[in-house]
């Protein structure tokens, strides 16, 4: 009996059949891509992506220089130099990231003390050469400037897991 | 008339090939169409991870284990962090085993799908491929939610996992679990497992039996196709596998689809330990309470001095490792990954080196290939499962 039964499956092509129907009924599906510049996929608020400097409410940039950032990033991507500032306060003078060595571990926004470095959701940053992903801190902070409102807002929504 | 002599064909396969599973050359000798000899060529992808470990604190090692085999990131940082907190003699809270448990399968599912889809496409067979990469995103999104990156996580730490998982996510992986995948699963293997065109392909192809495997040191899924049930989350249970109930599925045979069988079941394997952790989650804190090992939280960070002096101190100088050596593997997806770890009593490793399952497998492949025809090497590779992250390190 299974002989024919194995021999009547062979014949029918009945595996392959039945591939067919299944790959037919994913045919008549709803289609699962997006279709990218206009649709996107969702974001956590953990997301890693490009890095800004942020600044306090009251215009004042937050970072100390502390230089942990530097310290802890496992591809040297960080260059930071300090002094202090007329008033006495000290401030980097230069703050560039590497963004083509940055491995994007997200240890800078971890170890920064005064949440002035974060990675923030942005992912869509690609240049035509390469020197444009040698970000100054100019640039940082204009990052920071631009995505400030979602990135309080992440940082509020993880709180509580920090 | 005198009889000529025909010499051997050489045939380079790769490194661009897009069978060679990343950048892997084949230099082949080829009689005909018959493979007389393969010998694979490595070392395109080496970046010198031990090396560079050597000069990191043991926080800074970590994303380094998330390119090694890129596929499953979370099971090479898993090897890692337990070989440090070995030599730390630190204790994990339950939670944070349990999530790293949850992760290291989402791991070993992320990885058997690549493998599989990706075999099944170096066969012939397209829509597998397709299918696969919807439910990898599914994944990917989980990796995103506790990690912030889809793929190179580096989301372990040595004294637990970075952070807690956000709320919500149990409940979405439970679904997953229960609604999506088996699904997904059975319409992978009503496509393949007894579809004829890719039984030709697979079945009595690469042939190696249990003494064979021990001689080439075979382990993980490859072994146990050969029907040796060794799996070393059984065998020295590490984190929470030892509360975990879950089966070792093995082959009979040590074929091309005997290897892709005992993944397929894996997969359901890895479901079962899923939701076991999903549904058994204790609470409680992820990481280490051990101030000299783990950050302080943010809030004690900006309150408390001394969290501020500890915070301070483990991310410029990191926590220094009682000298002594150790050797702790993982069942990695692809098989036993190993980290012999060295320490000197400083803040880096004296020496890290890897134990890469691919590049036992990758060694083997000739023994596997010789006397097959040259569309069998390619059904070879893909079977035994390589990625070039790990084997050039």
């Amino acid at each position: 009996m299974s002989f024919i039964g194995q021999s009547a499956k062979a014949l029918f092509l009945k595996e392959l059949v039945a591939g067919m129907a299944l790959t037919l009924k994913y045919f008549t599906k709803p289609k699962v891509t997006l279709n990218y510049p206009y649709e996107k996929g969702p974001l956590s608020p953990r997301f890693r992506g490009e890095h800004a400097l942020r600044r306090y409410p009251n215009g004042e940039e937050r970072c100390i220089a502390c230089k942990l950032c530097e310290a802890i990033c496992p591809a040297q991507a960080i260059t930071i130099e300090a002094e202090p500032r007329d008033d006495g306060s000290r401030r980097t003078t230069r703050y560039d990231i590497d963004m083509v060595k940055c491995i994007y571990c997200g240890y800078c926004e971890e170890a920064c003390p005064v949440d002035a470095i974060v990675e923030g959701p942005n992912f869509e940053y690609a240049t035509e050469t390469r020197e444009e992903l040698l970000y100054d801190k100019d640039k940082l902070l204009a990052n920071g400037d631009r995505w400030e409102t979602e990135l309080a807002e992440r940082l509020r929504a993880d709180a509580p897991y920090r | 008339m005198a009889e000529t002599q025909i010499k051997n064909f050489n045939l380079n396969f790769g490194p661009q090939h897009p069978a060679a599973h990343g950048v892997l050359r084949l230099v082949l000798e080829m009689d005909g169409e018959v493979v007389e000899r393969a010998d694979p060529h490595i070392g395109l992808l080496h970046r010198g991870t031990e090396k560079l470990i050597e000069y990191k604190t043991y926080a800074q090692a970590v994303p380094y284990f998330d390119r090694l085999d890129y596929v499953a990131p979370q099971n090479q940082e898993h090897a890692f962090v337990l070989a440090a907190e070995k030599l730390l003699g630190i204790e994990i809270p339950k939670r944070g085993q349990y999530i790293r448990v949850l992760y290291c399968e989402i791991g070993r599912i992320l990885n058997h799908i690549l493998n599989i889809t990706a075999f099944a496409m170096d066969v012939g067979a397209m829509t597998p491929m397709l299918w696969g990469f919807e439910i990898r995103e599914r994944l990917m999104e989980f990796c995103e939610s506790a990690s912030g990156a889809r793929l190179h996580m580096n989301y372990f730490r040595v004294g637990g996992v970075a952070q807690d998982l956000p709320a919500g996510l149990l409940e979405d992986i439970a679904k997953w679990a229960d609604d999506e995948f088996p699904a997904f699963l059975d319409d992978l293997e009503s496509l393949l497992t007894e579809n004829r065109i890719f039984k030709q392909r697979t079945v009595d192809i690469g042939v190696i039996d249990a003494e064979q495997c021990f001689d080439w040191g075979f382990t993980g899924p490859n072994l146990r196709a050969s029907g040796i049930a060794w799996d070393l989350r059984k065998s020295q249970p590490y984190d929470a596998y030892a509360d975990m109930d879950f089966d070792i599925p093995v082959g009979k045979m040590g074929d091309c689809y005997d290897r892709y069988l005992v993944r397929m079941l894996e997969m359901r394997e890895s479901l079962k330990i899923i939701r076991q952790c999903v549904e058994n989650m204790p609470g409680g804190p992820v990481k280490s309470t051990n101030k000299k090992v783990t950050p302080p939280t943010r809030g004690d960070m900006k309150q408390s001095m001394e969290a501020l002096i500890h915070h301070f101190k483990l991310f410029t100088e990191g926590f220094h490792v009682p000298a002594g050596e150790t050797y702790t593997a993982v069942e990695a997806p692809k098989g036993e990954f190993g980290v012999y770890l060295v320490a000197d009593g400083s803040n880096k490793p004296y020496r890290c080196k890897i134990r890469a399952p691919g590049f036992a497998h990758l060694e083997a492949t000739e023994f596997l290939s010789k006397g097959h025809m040259l569309a069998d090497v390619v059904a070879n590779i893909g079977s035994i499962d390589v990625v070039f992250g790990e084997i050039d390190r």
